[in-house]
């Protein structure tokens, strides 16, 4: 193999399991550390930087940084990282001092953002520091979007939202609430803008058309829909037996939710067997622990209606034959179940919706009619139309809708510059040797064999008697600080320099986990299986070191198993081995700004 | 040295042997030598060695004299029986030991000072009355633990840290041990565990004495330019000869080796060592043509290295003095201790 090229900031970055996973690329490392010395308010504040509402992704975030964890390779169970994020959230202090200064003399660009949902918050948290005037236009008569609307309180109070939100609204963007923009002819035509950005979501469920859904639709919801209603206080009772179809995590929020207003029978219907679940596994722990009942192998047949009113439905019992894989292979129809219900809530799935965008504006829309949108600029195939969030590609999260905004906002910048908004900023990456004396670095590096600690919870006797008792109490001092132990810091990286070593095997002794080797070079899958613990994950990378001064073979880390303790720089007579903390500097609106003024000629 | 212990956490893969157990279950204490001493990687050699054997912790033990070398039985196999003995009498207490229970296996490990100063004349004797035990020297020619002045093992021209010449001949303990009448005699690197995990194992299982003198470069004392004992000069200078793949009892022959150029040689246990010739003009079995070869090469200024000679001999100290095939604790204390009666008979015959 060719020696590793590690000044390209994707290798360094991609060691850092968590933060390559997360859309908007959290220092995730950096702010345990900074929770594990108690400062909570700087914590936070890292991690506003790229993912905007820390206090909300710390409750609802889908945390694709979980199942990527490195601890969840070493042991079973990842870091808790969600739950430290809120931790961060709950114990800082005020920020408002802190936040980014918004200039009083304006660049004279004006910004339409369509939906006050994450997407556009966080254009607007990207552009005002830089002058723009930023207007947004909301349906609904608070922003929020799908975080207030499709969120249920118990799990997301209305506190934590309104202050994340807040912080954005506060910077004096023009918000215009109850206001749906019905022609984008219209905002295109008259409003003046330099630019629109489209952060309206994914706001229609999908229909479930089968015998009886029109007799019943009194008692038949779409998911979305109905937590909107309970959202806003237009819902507040729902029948003792409810039936939810589908197994996403709208579907848990339905069902949870229903337990609150009144239902005490709630069974959520699913065609699949477990391993086929869409909802997060966190999610379905929490549904199952408030009794909700999860019934596989249930595909829906029709509506049945007595006296006129909704008595339950018809369910055909799927069998399935999986291959070795998990895969399904073959299913057939073994029967058919009648459930009774006084409501059934259908969670199927959303999709996004622009009856309010004229067709001929130059807006290409593909044949499933959705927007053609770039996926690195977000830019429409219109210059100077944007869409961002689930409005873009269609349903994902919260965090993934922080990154498009985070992406559109730079190419906003760059169109409102007259630049081509290709031509972005390449991410960049620092690296600091942590070496502070002898065996001493600046970060812990004693590996930790705790557990992951479990999230305290409301008990089942409180936490129904209103629809807004946060359910997840946080963790408490002790488990903080027991927690943030349990953090590898992958981020601080063992740089080798080649040139230095003396091959004396010291590192490769002393490594407990076995992932380095000195040997002779050769192909990657050759070298995989003889390093002294073969490779066998092929989705981490090997580090392959230039040829080695005394016998020219080379050092080869594999990746996958590294705990960071930093034993390898220890053990090291040279110093052929250093532990370094890698920063990825991830460009956002403001990096480009800088980088846009540097380039003008100065006038002296 | 670290200041943290090496975390319990393993490699998931990590393979087991027959008892179940991990090389990680063959490791010891915290070591507390220099980082990147030689010797720390012959203590992995041993771990390696051991575990491949299917060693049971509790079957060995490790002796050792006094220096950095004699340090190191601390840091391997932490279920094993051991004793940090006084400067260069690690052999009597290995023979002491050895004549107790001849049912274990024991590693005794020394250093250049520890062996060829201080305990030269032990060191004779232990091979002289082949008592059955792996001797493993860690030679790194200086006195790492006083500051690095020359040891026995110092080769002449070979410069100090601070810069003085040495101008005493080395004592070379390989060719010592063969003109003893040694009958397992080995060379070997500790940068090399291909090389020297092997030649622990068939050590272990040899009959009689072993000796493998490990160059074990000091990366504090003697790892400048000018040292004949640095890492860099010793992989220059380094000729491996013979190679030894040791094959379990268990284990079958798969490789085909090709006749004149391997030799297998069977341990009395039945395992075999497989000597594969790197270099034709070397019989490893000649003891006369092998000690005139080494000091020729020697001459020239290369180590040479690999199983240097191997004899299978029925001479060890237990068969010489055909003492009991038990361990002396497994006997009844009635038949071990012969009573007053007993006693006044034996001291009659001094009479």
């Amino acid at each position: 193999m060719e020696p590793t090229d590690t000044s390209n900031p994707n290798y360094y970055h991609r060691v850092v399991d968590c933060q390559w996973a997360c859309p908007a690329h959290t220092d995730v490392p950096e702010y345990i550390r900074l929770i594990a010395q108690g400062r909570f308010t700087d914590a936070y504040l890292v991690n506003r930087h790229s993912n905007v509402f820390p206090g909300i992704l710390g409750r609802v975030c889908d945390r694709p940084c979980e199942p990527a964890c490195r601890r969840g390779r070493i042991e079973e169970k990842p870091v808790a990282i969600c739950r430290l994020k809120r931790v961060a959230a709950d114990h800082r202090e005020d920020v408002s001092g802190r936040l980014p200064k918004i200039p009083k003399v304006k660049n004279g660009k004006k910004v339409a953002l369509v939906g006050a949902g994450c997407a556009s918050l966080t254009v607007a948290n990207d552009l005002m520091p830089l002058g723009y005037e930023v207007t947004i236009f909301e349906q609904f008569g608070e922003p929020g979007g799908l975080m207030r609307s499709n969120i249920p309180s118990f799990r997301l109070p209305h506190t934590v939202l309104n202050e994340e939100i807040g912080m954005i609204t506060g910077m004096g963007v023009d918000l215009r609430l109850n206001t749906p923009v019905k022609s984008m002819r219209e905002l295109i035509g008259q409003g003046g803008y330099d630019a629109v950005f489209v952060g309206s979501g994914a706001p229609k469920g999908k229909e479930l058309n089968l015998p009886g859904r029109t007799e019943g639709s009194a008692n038949v919801h779409i998911g979305i829909s109905w937590l909107e209603s309970v959202a806003f206080g237009h819902i507040e009772k729902i029948g003792r037996r409810v039936l939810i179809i589908g197994v996403g995590n709208t579907a848990m929020d339905c069902c949870r939710t229903s337990l609150r207003l009144g239902a005490d029978s709630v069974k959520v219907m699913a065609r699949k067997p477990r391993g086929f679940f869409k909802a997060s596994e966190w999610e379905l722990e929490d549904a199952e622990e408030e009794s909700v009942a999860i019934v596989i192998n249930h595909s829906p047949k029709s509506f049945v209606m007595e006296n006129g009113r909704l008595a339950g439905m018809l369910f055909d019992r799927m069998e399935y034959d999986l291959d070795a894989q998990g895969r399904i292979t073959a299913e057939r129809i073994v029967g058919e179940q009648f459930f009774p219900a006084d409501d059934v809530i259908l969670a199927i799935g959303q999709e996004n919706a622009f009856p309010w965008i004229e067709r001929d504006l130059g807006i290409e829309f593909d044949k499933w009619d959705v927007p053609v949108v770039d996926k690195v600029t977000f830019q429409s195939t219109r210059a100077g139309v944007f869409f961002g969030g689930d409005a873009a590609f269609g349903p994902k999260n919260i965090i993934w809708a922080v990154e498009h905004g985070h992406q559109a906002a730079i190419s906003i910048h760059r169109h409102c510059q007259g630049e081509a908004v290709s031509e972005r900023l390449a991410p960049g990456m620092n690296l600091q040797s942590r070496k502070m004396g002898m065996h001493e670095w600046s970060y812990a590096n004693d590996y930790n064999p705790l557990e992951r600690r479990l999230m305290p919870h409301v008990s089942l006797k409180e936490r129904f008697k209103k629809l807004n008792i946060e359910v997840e109490l946080g963790f408490t001092a002790q488990q903080v600080e027991q927690e943030v132990q349990r953090c590898l810091n992958c981020d601080v990286q063992t740089v080798f320099t080649a040139k230095l070593c003396i091959e004396c095997d010291a590192c490769i002794d002393i490594c407990p986990v076995d992932c380095l080797t000195i040997t002779h070079n050769g192909t990657e899958a050759e070298l995989r299986e003889r390093l002294k613990a073969p490779a066998k994950n092929l989705t981490q990378p090997l580090y392959v070191s230039a040829g080695l001064p005394q016998t020219g073979r080379v050092m080869v880390k594999d990746e996958d198993l590294c705990v960071h303790c930093g034993l390898c720089a220890e053990r090291c007579p040279t110093a052929a081995w250093d532990m370094q903390k890698s920063e990825l500097r991830w460009p956002h609106a403001g990096d480009e700004a800088v980088a846009l003024e540097a380039k003008k000629p100065k006038i002296a | 040295m670290t200041f943290l212990a090496k975390p319990k956490i393993a490699h998931p893969s990590l393979p087991k042997n027959t008892l179940g157990l991990t090389r990680r279950d063959y490791e010891g204490a915290l070591s507390t030598l220099c980082a990147g001493c030689g010797h720390d990687s012959i203590t992995a050699a041993i771990v390696e060695a051991c575990w491949g054997v299917d060693l049971e912790p509790q079957n060995l033990v490790k002796l050792s004299g006094i220096g950095c070398s004699s340090k190191t039985t601390a840091y391997f196999v932490s279920g094993s029986h051991g004793f940090n003995s006084v400067h260069g009498r690690m052999p009597s207490i290995a023979m002491g030991a050895n004549a107790a229970n001849r049912n274990l296996t024991y590693i005794g490990v020394s250093g250049d000072g520890d062996t060829l100063s201080i305990g030269l004349g032990q060191f004779c004797h232990a091979i002289r009355r082949n008592l059955n035990m792996l001797y493993i020297i860690e030679n790194n020619g200086v006195y790492g633990l006083t500051k690095g002045q020359f040891s026995a093992s110092a080769d002449i021209g070979t410069k100090a840290k601070k810069g003085e010449t040495n101008f005493q001949p080395p004592i070379d303990p390989v060719l010592l041990a063969m003109t003893l009448g040694a009958t397992f005699v080995a060379r070997s690197f500790s940068g090399d565990k291909q090389q020297l995990v092997p030649l622990i194992q068939a050590g272990m299982k040899h009959q009689g004495f072993a000796l493998i003198d490990v160059l074990s470069p000091c990366v504090t004392f003697n790892d400048h330019e000018g040292s004949t004992k640095s890492y860099a000069y010793t992989r220059e200078h380094y000729e491996p000869a013979v190679h030894a793949d040791f094959v379990p009892l268990e284990r079958e022959i798969t490789a085909d080796y090709k006749d004149g150029e391997s030799l297998p040689v069977v341990m009395h246990d039945g395992s075999r060592i497989v000597l594969r010739k790197l270099d034709t003009a070397y019989d490893p079995t000649n003891r006369t043509a092998a000690a005139a070869h080494i000091q020729e090469r020697m001459r020239e200024g290369e180590y040479l290295t690999g199983l240097l000679y191997v004899e299978r001999a029925e001479h060890e100290f237990h068969q010489v003095n055909q003492t009991p095939a038990f361990a002396l604790n497994s006997i009844p204390y009635e038949a071990l201790s012969p009573g007053k009666a007993g006693l006044d008979k034996i001291l009659a015959r001094y009479r």
